[in-house]
């Protein structure tokens, strides 16, 4: 039971999941945290920086973690065929029409209409793990409860990005440490 | 003329190469299949590596993925579309499984846990930064109706907590009528 569950969750992740990157954010947000509470969103988002840091996509590398998390390796396996099976059978059906045909429009503009809601969709997504930083898993918003280490972290690693240009892998880890720090010196 | 046995053989070890060093996601992971497959082995025509990765990113689930499909089926078809995908899927398994196995044990772990919690706002300062980019892009192409989709999406998502499936398939629908009418008016 447990895995028809896991593969259909995982199914809706690829096949509604557009535009590569963190489009998927949102969705694997959607399944694993909301819908079916496999992760605690401070998980989620340890698996989304876990994501960032190793090869792979974000899509396939959740399915992996949740499904070993939740049935082991054959969770992980059924999760991860789940995700993929979308895209083998609509991107060969595709590839097929267009080596034969060689037109897209439509296809293209589907994507250029979903394009401005992905990114919303990913701002989103993003509030509640900004959200889950600075006021912890209950995430209950009030000012005294804000932990402002992380906010002043936050800062300083949207700066660095922004102005810096710097990989964003070196900035997550530079987060780490300042927190780690931060944590030493007993703040 | 070179033996199919061969072909797959190449794509299998290329694409695990490409999916298991590549870091930054689909969009460069399919730059560097154009690298391999169009200009070290001249196996596809670059016009035509242009398509395939315009459909690899224009169809649903992970961008690594269905490049991996559309190159393999390209050049092998349905055998070459399914080696790759495994050659692709491979690395991040045996990445993020080895990562959750030890996840569990290190959770706990002072200095990892208070550098996950760092990097939780680290990895919020990379989509807050994504975001900003993609926003940027997206406000100053100046179309009124894809700045309403994003600000309709965002308010939908964040504030209401509609569920992410239903903002693609609307705007699914939304792109591929205006495709249609504006098909008709250029007619």
């Amino acid at each position: 039971m447990i895995y028809l569950q896991l593969f259909f969750s995982f199914l809706q992740i690829g096949l509604f999941s557009f535009g590569g990157g963190y489009a998927a954010m949102p969705l694997i947000q959607g399944q694993i945290v909301t819908a079916h509470k496999w992760l605690s969103m401070a998980e989620f988002t340890d698996l989304i920086t876990i994501s960032q840091m190793t090869p792979g996509p974000i899509a396939v590398n959740s399915a992996t973690f949740v499904g070993i998390k939740i049935a082991g390796i054959p969770g992980a396996i059924i999760a991860t065929a789940g995700c993929i099976l979308p895209s083998c059978l609509i991107v060969t059906l595709i590839a097929k029409f267009y080596l034969k045909y060689r037109n897209m429009d439509v296809l293209q503009g589907v994507l250029a209409t979903l394009r401005p809601a992905v990114v919303a969709m990913i701002a989103s997504a993003g509030i509640s793990i900004l959200v889950t930083a600075f006021w912890g898993n209950d995430a209950v918003i009030t000012f005294i409860g804000t932990n402002w280490i992380m906010v002043a972290i936050f800062i300083v690693c949207f700066i660095l990005l922004q102005k810096g240009k710097l990989n964003p892998i070196v900035v997550m880890l530079l987060a780490g440490v300042m927190k780690l720090a931060a944590a030493m010196i007993g703040a | 003329m070179r033996s199919k046995k061969e072909t797959l053989l190449k794509i299998f070890i290329s694409t695990l190469y490409l999916s298991a060093f590549t870091f930054g996601g689909g969009y460069v992971i399919v730059t560097l299949m154009k690298k391999k497959f169009v200009d070290e082995y001249h196996w596809i025509e670059e016009d035509e590596m242009l398509d395939l990765i315009a459909i690899a990113q224009s169809s649903p689930g992970a961008i690594a993925v269905n490049g991996a499909i559309v190159v393999g089926y390209k050049l092998a078809g349905m055998t070459g579309a399914l080696t790759a995908i495994i050659a692709t899927i491979i690395p991040p398994f045996l990445i993020i499984s080895i990562i959750s196995v030890c996840y569990n044990a290190f959770r706990n772990n002072f200095i990892i846990s208070q550098l996950l919690e760092g990097m939780q706002a680290g990895v919020g300062a990379v989509i807050a930064a994504v975001v900003y980019e993609m926003a940027a892009g997206i406000i100053q192409g100046k179309q009124f109706s894809s700045i309403v989709i994003m600000l309709v999406s965002f308010v939908a998502t964040c504030f209401f907590e509609i569920n992410v499936i239903y903002v693609v398939l609307i705007c699914i629908v939304i792109g591929i009528i205006k495709t249609i009418w504006l098909r008709r008016r250029a007619k």
